[in-house]
């Protein structure tokens, strides 16, 4: 399977980060990593660069990585159907101090938009 | 996020802080309590979220097993959020909590299904706010799903106002101490509460 994830800055981003390669080397699945320069919190887009290398690296796992700019959200769902990945794969969201779970604006985006599958990682 | 989230600037209240006694539409002698941190108490809102229907779950919460009720429970019944609980007798029949978050706090709140429609809620969270007027709380926030009317209806009821519904979920915030915006607009009825 063709696998678009994109990860951010968050915690959650790494979580899905490290289930999504891990999958990925179980399913052979063919992965494609966009480093989203909207989302990085307070982390720069190298630095969120050079942990998915690690990640892949430790995982034997070989990917394209890319950076994309923009509207983190559309970018996703326009690069998904235009070239035709079978599956958007990105973090499910947060938590509130509660712990009740929130969806970010960008999955929300997904969700809505995609045309093409859609998985959340929790 | 939190940092830009929106709050009314009156204050609404005061409120009447736990406990409160009163007797509900279904004839039920209720009392409304600060958790006290006993291991019986604990237990017994265990057993309460372990009756719960699934079908009243909001983002996730409270979880479905026992496990997860149990941490849930561990992070949210902690010395720094302030819980209370209705009870009939010795059965928890409701539950709300204030959660901290920066300089502002997080409320939610469960009502089991048999005691719903009851009154019940409207109480729990009225003393859940005035206990955190009480104990310094000065705003507080909540998420709700925006099909859920009932709910809504009584957040607004009681001085929510809605700060944010562009989101799967409608963000509703209310002010219930702090210093109005501007020296002009002492509008409560009472002193104040700057108390102790």
């Amino acid at each position: 399977m063709r696998i678009l994830l994109g990860v951010g800055g968050s915690d959650e981003s790494r979580q899905a980060l490290h289930r999504t390669v891990e999958r990925a080397v179980l399913a052979g699945d063919e992965l494609t990593v966009a480093i989203l320069a909207e989302v990085t919190e307070d982390r720069s887009v190298d630095d969120i660069e050079s942990e998915v290398n690690t990640v892949l690296e430790e995982n034997g796992l070989d990917a394209d990585v890319r950076r994309i700019e923009g509207n983190a959200g559309s970018e996703l769902v326009s690069i998904a159907e235009a070239e035709g990945f079978d599956r958007i794969s990105l973090s499910g969201g947060t938590t509130s101090p509660m712990g009740k779970i929130q969806l970010t604006s960008t999955a929300e985006f997904v969700l809505l938009n995609s045309h093409v599958s859609v998985t959340l990682i929790r | 996020m939190s940092s830009n989230r929106r709050f009314p600037d009156t204050v609404t209240g005061p409120f009447d802080g736990p406990p409160v006694r009163f007797t509900d539409r279904a004839e039920r002698e209720i009392e409304i309590r600060a958790y006290d941190g006993s291991d019986r108490e604990y237990e017994r809102l265990a057993s309460m979220y372990d009756e719960f229907d699934p079908a009243d779950r909001a983002q996730g919460i409270p979880p479905s097993d026992e496990r997860r009720i149990r941490e849930w429970l561990d992070n949210i019944l902690n010395g720094d959020c302030l819980n209370v609980i209705a009870w009939d007798g010795d059965t928890a029949a409701g539950h709300a909590t204030l959660v901290p978050d920066g300089d502002a706090s997080e409320l939610a709140i469960f009502v089991l299904q048999a005691y719903q429609e009851a009154g019940i809620g409207t109480h729990l969270i009225q003393a859940l706010l005035g206990y955190g007027a009480e104990s310094g709380v000065e705003k507080v926030w909540l998420t709700v799903e925006r099909w859920n009317q009932p709910a809504v209806g009584l957040y607004k009821k009681i001085g929510f106002e809605i700060s944010d519904s562009e989101s799967f979920e409608m963000e509703m915030t209310i002010r219930i101490g702090g210093d109005d915006d501007g020296d002009g607009g002492d509008d409560g009825g009472d002193d104040g509460g700057d108390g102790d």
